[in-house]
């Protein structure tokens, strides 16, 4: 079964279309039908029997899409499913997400490829793009089949929640891949130097006595992955980058015509090592928050497109779990319902980037480089579209979270910016209250 | 009614200058009762207080209960290993339990830094550090401050320099925050590897040498070096720690000045301090101890909501 594809045409009347992918930033009508655009731009006709839907003052924009977040299932079902996962993320208007693969088990083999994509499906939602593991059991021994994960519909390789430990492992895995011309995301850590930390190295982690995680055990694995993707030729994706280190390595590698991109996630650009103090689990998170500085050479690594894109790594965990001594509670947050208000909030509106570079990190370059249907309302593109109000004012409520988790730093802030529609083939999958 | 200092003793960071100078007042007359026959005011009587020790400590805890049966308080003792696996849920659970069963004062020593913090921000008891993971020690802290005063008549300008492993150090902690709030000078000595390397922008001085450090201060607290420290690869081994940062006798003499030696115990004799040095004339090591019963008198007695001025009152056992 595919995706549910909207049965009535519908009409996006009067919105500012903002797509990067045609150059687009004009007020006019988009025209949904049979799942895919029919039209797109300048004052359309209203077809017999089509649904309109007012969009004048709203941004329409692509589907965003959000390449990187955990959804737990199979396996930690009590945290979040797949058809939870998907509804948090429309109701953030994403419309399509890329599933880590750090499951129970580990989605290292067709057959779980195959279940987290009909899962997706029958949930109806956003669209879920499965990652497929790029080792056996993430144990980082041996190559999963990757291949044969492709067929059944992965779309990206990632041991994600740990780092490929073994240069040579990922150098195989960066040639292997060519051929399936598909990304192979890591997620930079150097066990070695973080092991047993939980915050950034610094002076707060020094003040709390907690064990820092330097810099530099992201930092190595940023310049040992440009350099075997220089080497290889692959495709390294390089996951939630937090410091300006790994900003200034990734500029040096695409200088140089490296195969590399890398992406920021919403809490980086947004919180620094700050938000820890009290021991709030709910910012600890890994790669941890860091310092203004890292932040802003964060920001202004989306500004200049030194990083690509921006993602949440959506990590919904239990409230119990993150009601605990700050060390032993694990990582992450809920991301995908706050990600455009963090970033309109804390980017947009500050005017570090406009609108068009939005839509382009969260939409256009993320179907683009992890080669994915969407990202595009050109004529015969796929009917995923993103209307947001760049400046509906609203509040963080971690109680009305689509999300199965609550757990958020961002509870009780204040946002400017929220989807007010989010379409998945030309049906509206959510709307906001 | 809250006392002087609030609801609960974290941490020396979060008090004033004010605040911890009232401790340290209030601790002398309470280290008078302990130099009597009878040894007992009934200052909290009718008082519960749970010492809930995750994480062994008979030193800390001998003292806490001392100070509490020396005011009359009723006291139970809960020692728990803390399962490593549900640790989160014990505390939590634990919280909940003495929330139920009405307890006045907690004593919490736990492993993980913040510990003493999620307890009190779950429970309406009053609620006392005794230590937690890598973060505080507040009353072990008080205790060494109490001692230096009584030495140096006021810790402004003052020169103390602490010395070992710092990095896992809850009393380095302490000490600096409290130190610095009144006005003496600190700094840390000991091997690289075992210092934060953001230490300097907690307004202390670094000093790589020990014998630079002796020539400089006029005290030094030496710190116990676990000795798993060496397995885990932060330095190469006891032997050279002893020959490299060691305080020794033969260093003190090179001094200009005598300065007084403390430890929080217990020593590892002959790695961070040699015996002579610990059973010296300039070792203040067993005054610490008393100073520990009496400090934790005065901050058992504020936190009750015991108004400062009452406290020689209390001493009489009229409070
Ligand atoms: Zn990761
Ligand atoms: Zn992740």
């Amino acid at each position: 079964m595919a995706h549910p594809i909207g049965t009535r045409d519908l009409l996006i009347k009067g919105g500012r279309i903002v797509d990067p992918s045609q150059g687009l930033d004009a007020v006019g009508d988009v025209l949904l039908r049979n799942g895919v655009v029919e039209a797109c731009g300048g004052s359309l006709g209203t077809p017999d029997g089509a649904e309109v839907l007012d969009a004048t003052g709203l941004v329409v924009a692509p589907g965003f899409i959000d390449v990187h977040v955990h959804l737990r299932e199979p396996g930690r079902e009590d945290v979040e499913t797949v058809a939870s996962g998907a509804h948090s993320a429309v109701a953030g208007g994403i419309t399509a997400v890329c599933a880590m693969p750090n499951t129970k088990p580990v989605t290292d083999n067709q057959a779980v490829v195959g279940f987290v994509k009909r899962q997706g499906e029958a949930a109806g939602y956003a669209r879920v793009y499965p990652y497929g593991a790029i080792s056996v059991g993430q144990k980082g021994e041996t190559l999963a089949e990757i291949a044969e994960m492709v067929g059944a519909g992965a779309v990206a390789f990632s041991d994600d929640g740990k780092p490929v430990e073994s240069a040579q492992l990922m150098r195989t895995a960066l040639e292997y891949a060519r051929a399936f011309n598909v990304p192979i995301a890591e997620h930079c850590e150097d066990m070695t130097l973080a092991r047993g930390g939980s915050m950034n190295e610094g002076i707060m982690s020094a003040k709390l006595g907690l064990k820092g995680i330097p810099a530099e055990a992201e930092e190595i694995y940023v310049i040992r992955d440009i350099l075997l993707a220089k080497r290889t030729g692959g495709h390294i994706h390089l996951c939630h980058l937090s410091t300006k280190g790994s900003v200034e390595l990734v500029r040096w590698g695409k200088e140089r015509g490296i195969n590399v991109t890398a992406e920021v996630c919403s809490h980086h650009i947004s919180l620094t090592e700050d938000a820890v103090d009290g021991y709030n689990t709910n910012a600890k998170m890994n790669p941890p928050l860091r310092t203004a500085e890292d932040v802003e050479a964060l920001q202004q690594g989306v500004a200049d497109g030194t990083i690509d894109l921006l993602v949440t790594d959506h990590a919904p965990h239990h409230y119990d779990e993150k009601e605990r001594e700050f060390a032993d509670a694990p990582n992450g947050i809920v991301g995908l319902e706050t990600a455009l208000g963090v970033n309109t909030t804390y980017l947009l509106h500050r005017g570090l980037i406009n609108l068009s570079q939005l839509v382009d990190a969260m939409s256009c370059k993320q179907a683009r480089i992890f080669r994915l249907p969407g990202g595009s309302l050109a004529r015969g593109g796929l009917a995923d579209v993103t209307v947001f109000d760049p400046n509906k004012v609203w509040t963080c409520d971690p109680t009305q979270f689509k999300s199965k988790g609550r757990n958020t730093p961002y509870g009780g802030h204040t946002f400017t910016g929220q989807a007010r529609y989010t379409i998945v083939g030309g049906r509206v999958v959510y709307t906001a209250a | 009614m809250p006392g002087p200092l609030g609801k609960d003793l974290l941490g020396l960071a979060p008090l004033s200058a004010a605040q911890i100078e009232l401790i340290l007042d209030t601790a002398g007359p309470f280290r008078e009762i302990s130099e009597r026959a009878i040894k007992k005011v009934p200052t909290l009587r009718g008082a519960t207080i749970v010492n809930l020790f995750f994480e062994a400590s008979t030193r800390t805890r001998i003292s806490f209960e001392f100070a509490e049966k020396r005011l009359s308080a009723d006291t139970v003792n809960v020692a728990s290993a803390g399962s490593s696996v549900s640790k989160g849920e014990t505390l939590v659970d634990t919280a909940r339990n003495l929330e139920a069963m009405k307890i006045d004062m907690v004593v919490i020593r736990h492993s993980a830094s913040g510990a003493a913090r999620f307890l009190a921000e779950r429970i309406e008891s009053n609620v006392i550090n005794a230590g937690d993971g890598t973060h505080e020690h507040p009353t072990q802290g008080l205790l060494d401050m109490l001692t230096l005063r009584d030495r140096f008549g006021s810790l402004k300008g003052k020169r103390i320099c602490i010395v070992g492993d710092v990095l896992h150090s809850r009393v380095a902690r302490s000490n600096i925050w409290g130190l610095t709030k009144l006005g003496a000078e600190v700094a840390v000595c000991g091997p690289r590897s075992l210092l934060p390397n953001a230490i300097e922008d907690m307004g202390v001085t670094v000093i790589d040498r020990i014998e630079d450090a002796i020539a400089w201060a006029d005290a030094l607290n030496i710190l116990r070096l676990q000795l798993e420290r060496m397995q885990a690869g932060y330095i190469p081994s006891l032997r050279e720690y002893n020959r490299v940062f060691g305080v020794t006798s033969a260093r003190l003499e090179r001094a200009p000045k005598d300065l007084l030696i403390l430890h929080p115990g217990p020593m590892n004799r002959g790695v961070e301090i040699d015996s002579d040095v610990a059973d010296g004339p300039h070792s203040v090591i067993l005054d610490q101890v008393t100073n520990g019963v009496a400090v934790r008198m005065a901050v058992l007695y504020l936190l009750a909501g015991g108004k400062p001025e009452l406290a020689e009152a209390a001493k009489k056992g009229n409070a």
